[in-house]
């Protein structure tokens, strides 16, 4: 079994119009900026692929990732926990000529969603928003004498993710805080893409290392000098 | 003696008051001051909701690593004996009871404990971050902030004008001119600046003061 594929345009194919793509990340850390501008320049040369729904902790930073994205007019909707930035205004923009819809949850809750969604847990409890305007219209429910606020599972078609190392099967680690939504995001989509700084041959990573076993793993393309979305900023970069 | 403390001194007592070894998440801004002013021999773990427990201080420009990065996106060190985690295992930390102190902001915080951070209403763009999940995670919620608004009004409330953060989560204040409690669905006073009067206090605060026998002064270091 061996999931690299050669490019980053291989890595993208079959992202089509109107699907849901996880977007691992928390601000740069983790961000897999190169399979976004891959799917960049698809939609430039192609029109596809568009209308997408993204979810992201955040709403993009600056002019390029998700920024780029939403400037190139490719989101129809983001589901994040905090659409602010260091520079915001892609989706400031867009959000206030009613382009782009926007579905705000709670850092934690859009964690868990993800999980519950990659485990096959339809919906849960939790104590975070309840009583708040982000409950309204959800179930609630007492357990224990304390109120809890029903959530449903998020699911995605497919999933970026930026991995430190991947084995030709699909195992991955992570660096650092890059970790963050990653492994949740790899279980809980159809299409699992990965870009990895380093491809190594089955046994190349210690299984006790694995974060995100192959399982979850579709394709694997290996970009060994990615860039970190805090650098592009400072350079002042667009990608559009 | 000053009229009110500066931030940097509400931050320090705030920081007296977590125990040695707690685990601790601050919230972004003003609350990540508390880490500077841990009393000598003390050590608490902080937690970052982005997946760190056990980071330190921000290292010398030009030597960041983005991908070390705190919940408010900038960069930070590790402490030895630092973990790493994913997002659903940072949040159940935070929502499973297992943090010991979160000190966060605030807009308003009303008598019942109600808090009010993350909104001022219906403008602009909304974002949450882990706010909401915070409140209800820690064991002890405490919120540090000025007495008063810029205009002069109020901060702590009777009931919270602006959008909700958690219902009934905070359990102290520190402020700019008192340290507060919230027991029963009242402000309990447990100590204030020395050339602050209770009804100077009481004029400034928006829910009524309850008053025990044994308000102390409210003293801080220079800063």
């Amino acid at each position: 079994m061996d999931k690299t594929v050669a490019d980053l345009a291989t890595a993208i194919a079959n992202i089509s119009d109107g699907m849901t793509v996880m977007i691992g990340g928390f601000g740069g850390a983790g961000a897999p900026i190169e399979l976004i501008h891959a799917m960049i320049d698809r939609f430039k040369a192609t029109g596809s692929p568009t209308k997408l729904i993204v979810i992201n902790n955040n709403a993009g930073n600056g002019r390029i990732g998700i920024a780029a994205m939403i400037d190139a007019g490719m989101v129809a909707k983001m589901i994040c926990s905090f659409p602010r930035s260091a520079d915001p205004r892609a989706f400031t923009e867009k959000y206030l000529a009613g382009e782009i819809d926007l579905e705000l949850v709670p850092q934690g809750t859009l964690a868990e969603r993800i999980r519950a969604g990659g485990a096959g847990i339809p919906a849960f409890y939790t104590p975070t928003s309840f009583g708040t305007d982000l409950a309204q219209g959800k179930p609630t429910a007492e357990f224990e004498g304390r109120m809890y606020v029903q959530e449903r599972w998020l699911k995605a078609d497919v999933a970026l993710i930026k991995a430190e190392v991947a084995d030709r099967m699909g195992n991955l680690t992570y660096r650092k805080a890059a970790r963050n939504f990653s492994p949740l995001m790899a279980a809980a989509a159809k299409l699992t893409i990965v870009q990895a700084a380093q491809i190594v041959e089955p046994g190349g990573i210690d299984p006790e290392q694995v974060i995100t076993p192959g399982l979850f793993v579709t394709r694997v393309v290996e970009v060994a000098d990615a860039r970190q979305e805090e650098a592009l900023m400072r350079d002042g970069l667009a990608y559009a | 003696m000053t009229d009110k403390l500066s931030n940097a001194q509400i931050a320090w007592r705030a920081a007296q008051d977590i125990a040695d070894g707690a685990y601790v998440n601050l919230g972004i801004g003003f609350p990540e001051m508390v880490a500077k002013f841990q009393p000598p021999g003390r050590q608490a773990i902080f937690h970052t909701e982005n997946g760190i427990l056990n980071f330190g201080e921000a290292p010398p420009e030009g030597e960041e690593d983005w991908d070390l990065i705190n919940a408010g996106k900038k960069a930070v060190t590790l402490k030895s004996g630092a973990a790493f985690f994913h997002h659903a295992d940072s949040f159940a930390m935070v929502r499973g009871g297992h943090l010991d102190v979160a000190i966060l902001g605030a807009y308003e915080v009303a008598e019942t404990g109600d808090l009010a951070n993350w909104s001022t209403g219906p403008r602009g763009i909304p974002a949450v971050g882990g706010a909401m999940d915070l409140v209800h995670g820690a064991r002890r919620v405490a919120v540090i902030t000025d007495h008063v608004t810029k205009d002069g009004k109020p901060k702590l409330v009777k009931a919270c004008s602006l959008p909700l953060t958690g219902v009934a989560c905070v359990t102290r204040v520190y402020t700019s001119l008192a340290v507060i409690d919230i027991e029963g669905g009242c402000f309990v006073l447990r100590e204030k600046l020395v050339g602050l009067s209770v009804d100077e206090l009481q004029a400034l605060t928006g829910g009524t003061l309850v008053l025990p026998n044994d308000i102390a002064d409210l003293t801080v270091p220079e800063l």
